[in-house]
């Protein structure tokens, strides 16, 4: 094995840790057979394991709801405040560990060997990563977020009648002081969408692509565990880290699908006065998972890469539009205001122990942190699979740096403007608008209200689509054991089941419960984060620096 | 006749293919013509081949073998995609013309109700290629 990957840049091994030199063959746990009319290739323990237990919570959710809402819902929040200070520090962790494999010699390692080419230009790869990491979240969040920690910093703090304190702003708020809480609000937002949840993703996605594209291990979750757990990743240990990720990846989806709907489905109503209620919801899944279907049947290049090119180029033209007839001066001062206040603020909104602002810590802080690290597995695999052909060094740049920085701009363009309208023109229309309208209150401020609120909802509903079409990809590779050539008929399965399972929940309940349980998996896997540091490593140092 | 005969070959499934590759064989002894083995593969590691570059050892191996069983010439040729179980049939399209092939035979299954909703690569390959295709049934 070494020797045959001379050419791809692994050096021939010096001593035993160097080259992984398994005798699993990729696929051989597989059953390959026929389903009716169509092929399936499938890795034995985990395609059925996942799809039943997903049935059976599903099943859970829906026969026992009090029960189910009663314990996902009391299990999140403990996990979230008991473990806060775990998943503060280890975030940092990730965050450092991704700063120093840029500066360190190992950062010129390149994925898929010394030779490796890149399998796609700058545009469509950061497109791709960007659309499946976070893009609807800066839809639902970009306005609603530094509204909100400006409005509770600029409140002020009030301590409750135990001595905890009541309030939810970030740090020491900025009682009545306008300015210094636009600075507090736009870092607290800034910091739970800039390195920290980027440095999830960069981890997760690194570990895959090293394991895979210069150790020769199938592209699945559990191969990044080989440096840890040898040859026993291939068995129930493995079968075991792969289900979980499944398990995550499916419910994510299907639960931000269920919800998605519910928030498009508002807009709608708002912009066009399509009628509230679960049929519509049900036509809005219906109709993304469709499009979701088409885009996957059609593949990474001429479907998931395509309609990523196109939202990001949409949500560019909104930015640029925002930022042009928006208070252009004020956002322009308020970008580099607001990413001097991060970094001002860094230390502090970064500290695990000792925090005062228990509500904003816990129930902001290591809630975006859980949520991001149990999404980890689907970005960071999804990444992993565009990302061959880079240096460590040039990932990390553009997985870490790049989309922290335009999550600034679009924080400071978006929650800038919100808060301007709010500050100077007293408008209180956006703060005062549920989440799902935020967005649409501040662009109806604005001119050319309709056009840009219809492409609101276009990015809304595409973002979502780019997140379903790349998941139903991720969980088809690693239920065919780490094959990227399985039949098609599979992933249009895991994408009509993502639908399905968010419809039967949207209709019977459970959505909220289910995503709870989701966000609870964050825990297991910030330690399976913190291990994969070490694989990755490990498995830099034996490599050649290109 | 023909000169060159392209042969698309699944490595992991090459037991199954005996048939059409000994009518290519055959067919390339007849008319004097090379045959092309094209492989179509990924660069993550999969069932075959952990890298691009072991791929395609393994299908220049492929061809060598053909070779010599069947008593022709023959080149191999890999083509490299990013997800193989969609671009299968753009990149045997792409081999036809980079490969200089005048003529395709290849294997297809006997169709069934699934060629309605996907329809198999050798149904795709004949309807668009510009050049002779032969497809080839299981016996």
């Amino acid at each position: 094995m070494a020797d045959e990957n001379t050419n791809q840049g692994i050096p021939a091994p010096e001593g035993a840790a160097d080259v992984i030199d398994t005798e699993y063959e990729i696929g051989q746990d597989n059953i390959e057979t026929q389903f009716g009319p169509f092929g399936l290739d499938i890795h034995n323990p985990v395609f059925l394991i996942s799809g039943l237990s997903i049935i059976a919570f599903v099943f859970y959710a829906l026969a026992l709801p009090e029960q189910s809402s009663a314990l996902f819902g009391w299990l999140r929040p403990w996990l979230t405040s008991t473990f806060d200070w775990f998943f503060l520090g280890a975030a940092n962790i990730f965050v450092l560990f991704c700063l120093l494999l840029i500066v360190l010699p190992v950062g010129k390692v390149r994925l898929g060997g010394a030779d490796a080419t890149p399998d796609y230009s700058y545009i469509g790869w950061f497109a791709m990563l960007f659309a499946a990491g976070m893009g609807i979240g800066l839809m639902f969040y970009g306005v609603s977020e530094p509204m909100s920690h400006f409005a509770t910093s600029l409140g002020g703090v009030s301590v409750g009648e135990d001595g905890m304190r009541t309030d939810w702003a970030p740090l020491g708020a900025a009682a009545g002081d306008q300015a210094a809480s636009v600075r507090l609000g736009m870092a607290a937002t800034i910091f739970h969408w800039g390195l920290h949840p980027w440095a999830i993703y960069a981890i997760v996605a690194l570990a895959l692509a090293l394991f895979s594209y210069n150790k020769g291990l199938p592209l699945t979750i559990r191969s990044a565990f080989y440096p840890i757990l040898g040859e026993r990743v291939w068995g129930w240990w493995g079968h075991a880290i792969d289900v979980l990720a499944v398990f995550a990846t499916l419910f994510g989806l299907a639960t931000s699908l269920g919800f998605g709907a519910t928030q498009a489905n508002a807009g709608l109503n708002e912009l066009f006065g399509v009628p509230v209620g679960s049929t519509t919801e049900v036509i809005l899944i219906t109709a993304i998972t469709a499009v979701a279907l088409i885009s996957v049947v059609r593949g990474l290049d001429g479907g998931v890469k395509i309609l990523s090119e196109i939202n990001m180029g949409l949500a560019f033209l909104l930015l640029i539009f925002v930022l042009l007839v928006g208070p252009t001066l004020a956002i322009l001062t308020g970008f580099a205001d607001s990413l001097m206040a991060y970094v001002q603020y860094l230390p502090a909104l970064s500290n695990p122990i000792g925090r005062e602002d228990a509500n904003f810590s816990q129930g902001w802080t290591a809630f975006y942190w859980a949520w991001w690290i149990s999404w980890s597995p689907f970005v960071g695999m999804f990444i992993a699979r565009v990302s061959r052909g880079r240096t460590v060094r040039e990932f990390i740049i553009c997985v870490l740096l790049i989309p922290s920085l335009v999550c600034v701009l679009w924080m400071s363009v978006f929650g800038g403007t919100a808060i301007q309208q709010f500050v100077q023109d007293g408008v209180t229309a956006v703060k005062d608008a549920p989440l799902e309208l935020k967005l649409f209150k501040m662009l109806d401020e604005l001119p050319l209200a309709s056009i840009t609120s219809f492409i609101g909802i276009i990015l809304v509903v595409v973002f979502f689509v780019t997140s379903s079409d790349s998941g139903s990809l991720v969980i088809d590779t690693i239920t065919a054991g780490g094959k990227v050539d399985a039949p098609v008929p599979q992933r249009v399965f895991w994408c009509i089941f993502e639908g399905a399972v968010a419809i039967v929940l949207l209709i019977g309940g459970g959505l909220a419960s289910l995503q709870a349980m989701v966000i609870s998996t964050g825990l297991p896997f910030t330690i399976v984060l913190l291990l994969m540091c070490w694989a990755i490593w490990k498995g830099l140092a034996s490599e050649r620096r290109a | 006749m023909y000169q060159t005969i392209m042969s698309p070959v699944d490595l992991a499934h090459a037991d199954k293919l005996t048939h059409a590759l000994d009518v290519a064989g055959d067919l390339a002894r007849h008319w004097g013509a090379k045959v092309v083995y094209v492989g179509v593969s990924a660069a993550t590691p999969g069932a075959l081949a952990h890298t691009p570059e072991e791929y395609r050892r393994k299908l220049e191996e492929f061809a060598a073998e053909q070779a010599k069983r069947l008593g022709v010439e023959a080149a191999a040729h890999p083509v490299i995609t990013h997800d193989p179980s969609v671009d299968l049939d753009p990149a045997l399209l792409k081999a036809v013309s980079e490969t200089g092939a005048d003529l395709v035979v290849m294997a297809s299954h006997i169709p069934n109700v699934a060629d309605r909703l996907w329809p198999s690569n050798g149904g795709t390959i004949a309807a668009r290629a510009a050049v002779s295709v032969m497809v080839v049934r299981p016996r």
